[in-house]
């Protein structure tokens, strides 16, 4: 924020007696909280797996390692095949979030500009599935996904079971769709006339006009899937194919695992996220605020 | 409340069918336009033909079909039995009803206090900042990215009751231990938080969202008036704040009743100290009863609850736009 526009507190207020003094201070300390609360769990998890197990456990805790041991993130790597789960959600969180957005912007596409017959009754039933706590569609969708209605297959332990429910999201095609409502028909029109036909009026007006909006809704798609945990828990048993998040609580639970390396399993798992976090920063942080606003 | 654009399309022409024939001519012209009007309609829902069917088959059907399962006995060999509400029954017969409903809502009454109330006041700190605004807002929201697993697991460790920091920090400073996710009386403070460390990044960047909002020539009348800032606080931002924090309150309350990954992960799926309705949920389904009318009965109720919630809020944000 520059050139600060009036808050709370005014200039004046600062300039006034004690205010600088405490200002400071007040500055001072929530710097200091935010940096142990939320960045030093995080430098624990580092270096934690640099430490011996040993090293690890002892009281007090060392705050910088006694004894390097850096191979235990290859161990990890190599031994608990992070490698493997760390590509397979990759994989599932790329898979899930293109075809999220192939269908979520055909159907915004068709409900914004084409608006067929019944249009609204579609979004109004996709909209009430937003009433749905995900939590009360869990059994019943694990069963659908177990053996899906007419096509009869199963799912279960493939990518599909993660891509396709994921696809069928309400949130973003409300929010594509208040977005290509904003482009101006006539644009459209005008192209029209001259020929092109519905899928190059998307690709060639639509789509170019929206990526700001592509971008939030490609972000917040990759990170959801990154972050489930309870369904892949469910639909992903067979630990060939499990994501991270999953395997990390399997492995966590066997006790076959020793503690320097399970942080570097931790440590491993975040780091995507937090690669992704710090190059959207800007993004992801006022996509949130706008979707706080506008749910 | 700002953001988004006003909708401006829906006056103009319905599509492009209309536009054609401004004639309204007989027979002939007639039928070409309504021809032209089902093939765009044709177009239209090959558009949304494959989103149709995955809201049909993951979203609409499986809630016809827990609300079906819930009232039947199924163990997936034989044609399911109908049992009425036997399911229901069962359910609020189980003495871990109450115990999972009542652990829920101390979660949530927890989970409130520190995940509501604690990031408003920081927001209210942060926003006042001239300096390091992009860093607290960096910080605060980092674990939020963080796939919740790595949190639940990492505080595990922290939480360790012989070699974990938690208790070395506090026997450092002389301060008694505790057994944390042990212990019945911590177990359940111990799950909200790491819940509230991992989730409190999104309320405070949303507060910080409507706190910029707030037009400062309100401050600065109530400045002139000789408001102090506790009272510009009360009478400003407060005020101000209340439909965000509306909102907030009930995202928050239908996340918050919905927790698992914290009690499945840190006390497990047997502890009756921590036991919540999804726990139950998923003990039913998945592992002791492995009966899924049980755990779909247990589902309905639950939607039920959250369902008013989620449906207030809906059309809160609706109104809003």
């Amino acid at each position: 924020m520059s050139a600060m526009t009036r808050s709370l507190v005014s200039e004046a207020d600062l300039r006034r007696g004690s205010g600088r003094l405490i200002y400071r201070l007040v500055l001072g300390a929530m710097a200091v909280a935010f940096t142990l609360a939320f960045l030093f769990p995080l430098y624990w998890m580092v270096t934690g797996a640099l430490k011996s197990p040993l090293e690890l456990a002892q009281t007090p805790p060392t705050l910088w390692p006694h004894e390097w041991h850096p191979e235990t993130y290859l161990d990890a790597w190599r031994r608990l095949e992070i490698g493997k789960f760390l590509v397979n959600t990759a994989f599932y969180a790329l898979g899930g979030w293109l075809i999220q957005l192939i269908i979520d912007v055909a159907a915004a596409y068709a409900l914004s500009k084409l608006r067929p017959v019944l249009g609204n009754v579609v979004l109004g039933g996709m909209l009430a599935s937003l009433m749905l706590p995900a939590a009360a569609l869990l059994v019943p969708a694990y069963l659908t996904v177990a053996e899906v209605p007419i096509f009869g297959v199963n799912l279960l332990n493939t990518p599909w079971a993660l891509w396709l429910p994921g696809a069928a999201n309400a949130f973003n095609i409300y929010v594509l769709k208040r977005f290509f409502d904003q482009i101006p028909n006539d644009l459209l029109d005008s192209a029209g006339i001259d020929g092109a036909g519905r899928f190059r009026l998307l690709w060639h007006i639509v789509l170019p006009l929206s990526r700001p909006v592509l971008a939030v809704v490609s972000i917040f798609a990759i990170i959801g899937s990154w972050k489930d945990f309870l369904w892949p828990l469910l639909v992903l048993q067979d630990p060939e194919v499990q994501t991270i998040s999953v395997a990390l609580s399997r492995l966590a639970s066997t006790g076959r695992v020793t503690n320097n390396e399970m942080f570097a399993g931790l440590a491993i798992a975040s780091v995507p996220m937090v690669i992704i976090f710090m190059v959207f920063q800007r993004s992801i942080l006022n996509g949130l605020s706008a979707g706080a606003l506008k749910g | 409340m700002t953001v988004i654009a006003p909708e401006q399309a829906a006056s103009t022409a319905r599509g492009s069918g209309g536009r054609d024939a401004a004639s309204t001519g007989p027979g002939p012209a007639r039928m070409a336009r309504l021809r032209r009007k089902i093939g765009d309609n044709l177009q239209a829902y090959a558009f949304l033909a494959a989103g149709l069917l995955c809201f049909g088959l993951f979203s609409w059907w499986p809630l016809v079909k827990g609300i079906v399962l819930s009232f039947q006995q199924d163990n997936f060999v034989t044609d399911p039995i109908w049992v009425g509400f036997d399911n229901y029954r069962a359910v609020l017969d189980d003495p871990l009803f109450g115990t999972a409903w009542l652990n829920t809502l101390e979660f949530t009454g927890l989970a409130l206090l520190f995940g509501f109330a604690v990031p408003f006041v920081m927001a209210l700190v942060i926003n006042e900042f001239r300096h390091a605004k992009g860093f607290f807002r960096f910080a605060v929201y980092l674990p939020v990215m963080l796939p919740p697993i790595v949190s639940v697991l990492l505080w595990q460790y922290f939480y360790d009751p012989g070699t974990g920091l938690f208790n070395a920090v506090l026997s450092g400073v002389g301060l008694p231990t505790s057994d944390w996710t042990q212990s019945p009386k911590m177990a359940m403070i111990s799950l909200v938080l790491v819940s509230t460390w991992a989730n409190m990044g999104g309320a405070t960047i949303m507060y910080l969202a409507g706190l910029a909002g707030i037009p400062g020539e309100l401050y600065e009348a109530a400045e002139l008036d000789g408001a102090s800032i506790w009272q510009r606080v009360r009478h400003v931002t407060i005020p101000q704040m209340r439909f965000i924090m509306l909102v907030l309150l009930l995202l928050q309350i239908v996340a918050t009743m919905q927790v698992f990954i914290e009690p499945y992960q840190l006390t497990g799926t047997t502890n009756e100290e921590t036991i919540t309705v999804m726990v139950l949920i998923y003990r039913y389904a998945f592992t002791v009863n492995n009966d899924f009318g049980l755990a779909a009965a247990m589902s309905v109720l639950l939607f039920i609850v959250l369902g008013a919630f989620s449906a207030v809020y809906l059309r809160l944000t609706r109104k809003a736009d």
